[in-house]
C-alpha cells in the first residue's frame, strides 16, 4: 500500500513538473499563437542553470556556487527567460512555420552546447549530485517524496493561479485581441510585438523553472533528456488537455503522462528485457498516433480553450 | 589544407540537395513544412534494405557488383521498387492525416501533426529494426583520386551522378511535361490553378509521389555512402529545411544549390571548427537566411 502510495507521489511529482512545462507553452502557443518547437531547448537552459548554482564545486567544470534550490529556480528562470528574449527579438517576426523551423533548431543548439561544452555543461556526463529539496528526509523514502510533492504541487498551482491572474489581467486581454484582429489591436496602440515577445518570454521563463524543479528532484541532468522528444510530449500533453486553457494545460500533463506510464507498463510487462529498448520505440509509436489522432478527432482537445478571458464578463455558458 | 573537405561536403550536399527537391515541393504546393520528410529519407533506405535482403535470398548464388561500385543490380532493383513504395507511403500518411486537416484550414496543425507524425514513423522503424546501424555492403572501398588531395570512391561519384540525373530529370518534369506545369501553377495560386481547370488533387497527389520517390533515392545513397539507422533521416532535418529556405521554397534548382551550399558549409565547418558543432551550422544557415533575404536565392516570395 505504501509502495502504491509512494509511486503514485512519484508519478505525480514528475507529471506536476511537467504540467508546469505546459503552462508556459499555453502561455506562448494557447494565448499568443506562438509556435515553438524548441521547447526542450528552454527546459534545459532552466535545468542547466540551476543546476550550475546548486551543485557543490566541481573540477573541470564552470559553476557549482553551492547556492539554495530557490536562488537556483529564479537564476533557472531568469536564464530561460533571457535565452528567450535573446531568440524572440531575432525570430519572432518570423512567419509561423518559419518560427517553428527555427525554435526547432535553437532546441538542437542548445542540446548540442550542452552535450559538447564540456567544461561549462559537463558534456555527455552531464551534472550529478544536484542538491534535492527536502534532503535531510532522504532516509524515510515515504516522507522525502510526500514533501516533494507538495513542494511541486504547491509551485505548480502557484504558477497556474499567477497565469489565470494574468490572462484575466488587461494584459491577457491584449493577447486575445491580438489573436482575433492584430491590426485592430494595433490600432488602439498596443504594439503586437512587443506583447508578443513578453509572452515567449514569460512562458520561456516558467519553462525554464520546470527545467529547475526536475533537475533539482531528480538530483541527476544529461543532455539526452533534452532532446526533441521531450517537446513532442509537452506539445502532446497540451493539445489533448486543450491550448489557451491552463486547467487544460494542468489535465494534459496529467494524462498524457499517465498514458505514457501505462504504456511502458504494457511494455515492460509483454516484452522480454532485451528487447526493452524496442518496446520503448513502441512507446513512442503510440504517442505519436495518439497526438494525430487527437488532432484529426478532437484539435481542441478535452477542455478546450475558453472563449471568455475577462473576469469582468459572466462567463457562465460562454466556455466552449 | 588539403581540399578533400570540399568533396565530401558535394557528395553529401547532393544528397541534401535531392531531399530538399521533395520538401520544397510539398511546401510551396501545400503550404507546410511537412516534418516528416526527414523519415521518407529513413523509411526509403530500410525499404531497400528489406527488398535487398528478399531478393538476395532468391537468388542464392548472389549478384556481382557493377564495375567498381559496392552494389549491384538487386540494390537498383529494390531501390526503383522502394521509391515507387515511399512515394505511396508519403501518399497515405497524406491520405490519412494531412487532407483531413488540410480541410480544417490551419497550417499550424499540419505541422504540429507532421511532427507526431515523423516522431511515430522514426520509433517504428527503431522497433521493427531496432537501431543497431545497417549497412547495403561490408566492403570497403578504395577511393580514387579525382584532383591532387581530392579523393571519392566510386559510390560516391554515382551518387552525383545519380544526383544529377535525377535533377535534370525533375528540371523537365516540371518545364515541359503538363503534370509539372500543373504542379507549378498550384505552388502560384492554388484558387486560380482550379479556375483554369487544373486537378489540384491531382497535383497533390504527384507531389507527394515525387517527393517521397526522391527521398527514398537520398535516403539509398546515405545508406551507401554512410549507413542506415532509424534517425538517419531526422538527423537530416534541419539541413533539408535549410537547404529549401536557401534555395527558395519552391524552386528545384534552388533547393540543390541550397543543399550543395550546405553541405559545403557543414564540411568546411568540420574542417575549420570540429565535428561537434556540425548539426549547428544548418541553423546558422537558416538564421542568417531568415534574417537578411527570407525569400531565398531563387524564391519569389516569402
Amino acid at each position: 500500500m505504501l509502495d502504491l502510495v509512494g509511486y503514485g507521489a512519484f508519478f505525480l511529482v514528475t507529471a506536476l513538473s511537467y504540467a508546469i512545462i505546459c503552462l508556459g507553452l499555453n502561455i506562448q502557443w494557447g494565448q499568443t499563437g506562438l509556435f515553438n518547437v524548441g521547447v526542450a531547448g528552454f527546459v534545459a537552459v532552466g535545468a542547466y542553470a540551476s543546476a550550475l548554482l546548486t551543485t557543490p564545486e566541481t573540477a573541470d567544470r564552470f559553476g557549482g556556487f553551492e547556492m539554495p534550490i530557490a536562488v537556483g529556480c529564479i537564476g533557472a528562470m531568469i536564464a530561460a527567460g533571457l535565452c528567450a528574449a535573446i531568440v524572440g527579438a531575432i525570430t519572432l517576426r518570423l512567419r509561423a512555420d518559419y518560427l517553428a523551423i527555427t525554435t526547432f533548431g535553437i532546441a538542437v543548439a542548445i542540446q548540442l552546447v550542452a552535450l559538447n561544452a564540456q567544461g561549462l555543461t559537463g558534456g555527455p556526463f552531464g551534472i550529478g549530485f544536484i542538491p534535492r529539496p527536502f534532503a535531510a528526509l532522504a532516509e524515510t523514502p515515504i516522507i522525502f517524496i510526500l514533501a516533494n510533492l507538495g513542494l511541486v504541487a504547491g509551485l505548480a498551482l502557484l504558477t497556474y493561479l499567477a497565469l489565470e491572474r494574468l490572462a484575466r489581467s488587461p494584459w491577457g486581454r491584449v493577447l486575445r485581441a491580438m489573436r482575433e484582429d492584430e491590426t485592430a489591436a494595433a490600432s488602439l496602440g498596443k504594439n503586437p510585438r512587443l506583447y508578443r515577445l513578453q509572452a515567449f518570454v514569460l512562458g520561456g521563463a516558467v519553462m525554464g523553472l520546470a527545467g529547475a524543479v526536475q533537475a533539482n528532484f531528480v538530483g541527476f541532468i544529461a543532455p539526452d533528456n533534452y532532446l526533441p522528444a521531450l517537446t513532442f510530449q509537452v506539445w502532446a500533453m497540451l493539445i489533448v488537455g486543450g491550448s489557451g486553457n491552463n486547467r487544460g494545460a494542468v489535465l494534459g500533463a496529467i494524462v498524457v503522462w499517465g498514458l505514457w506510464s501505462l504504456s511502458g507498463f504494457a511494455m515492460s510487462a509483454i516484452f522480454p528485457p532485451e528487447q526493452q529498448a524496442r518496446a520503448a520505440a513502441l512507446q513512442i509509436v503510440a504517442i505519436g498516433t495518439m497526438l494525430a489522432a487527437i488532432l484529426v478527432v478532437r484539435p481542441r482537445g478535452i477542455l478546450g480553450e475558453e472563449k471568455i478571458v475577462s473576469r469582468h464578463v459572466p462567463a457562465t455558458d460562454a466556455r466552449s | 589544407m588539403s581540399l578533400q573537405f570540399l568533396a565530401d561536403g558535394l557528395v553529401m550536399g547532393a544528397m541534401i540537395g535531392l531531399g530538399a527537391i521533395g520538401l520544397t515541393l510539398t511546401y510551396s504546393i501545400l503550404r507546410f513544412a511537412n516534418f516528416t520528410h526527414g523519415d521518407f529519407i529513413s523509411w526509403g533506405a530500410y525499404l531497400t534494405l528489406t527488398l535487398v535482403s528478399v531478393i538476395g535470398a532468391t537468388i542464392p548464388q548472389g549478384a556481382a557488383p557493377i564495375g567498381a561500385l559496392s552494389f549491384g543490380w538487386p540494390v537498383v532493383a529494390a531501390g526503383l521498387v522502394a521509391m515507387v513504395l515511399t512515394g505511396l507511403l508519403a501518399l497515405a500518411l497524406d491520405l490519412l492525416l494531412f487532407s483531413r486537416l488540410r480541410r480544417r484550414g490551419s497550417a499550424i496543425v499540419l505541422v504540429i501533426a507532421s511532427f507526431g507524425a515523423s516522431l511515430a514513423l522514426r520509433s517504428l522503424l527503431e522497433f521493427i529494426f531496432t537501431s543497431r546501424p545497417a549497412y547495403f555492403s561490408r566492403e570497403i572501398q578504395v577511393a580514387l583520386p579525382i584532383l591532387p588531395g581530392v579523393r571519392l570512391t566510386p559510390d560516391q561519384l554515382s551518387t552525383l551522378g545519380l544526383t544529377a540525373v535525377l535533377v535534370a530529370a525533375m528540371h523537365l518534369l516540371l518545364t515541359r511535361s503538363h503534370i509539372g506545369r500543373a504542379m507549378r501553377a498550384t505552388s502560384e495560386n492554388p484558387t486560380l490553378a482550379r479556375v483554369v481547370g487544373i486537378d489540384v488533387a491531382q497535383v497533390v497527389r504527384t507531389t507527394w509521389l515525387i517527393g517521397g520517390a526522391l527521398a527514398c533515392a537520398a535516403g539509398v545513397m546515405l545508406g551507401l555512402t554512410v549507413q542506415i539507422r532509424p534517425y538517419m533521416g531526422f538527423d537530416l532535418l534541419l539541413p533539408l529545411f535549410a537547404a529549401a529556405i536557401l534555395g527558395g521554397i519552391g524552386s528545384v534548382p534552388g533547393a540543390v544549390i541550397g543543399g550543395l551550399i550546405v553541405g559545403l558549409a557543414e564540411a568546411a565547418a568540420v574542417q575549420l571548427i570540429g565535428a561537434n558543432y556540425r548539426a549547428a551550422v544548418a541553423f546558422l544557415l537558416i538564421l542568417a537566411v531568415l534574417l537578411v533575404k527570407p525569400t531565398g536565392i531563387f524564391g519569389a516570395r516569402a
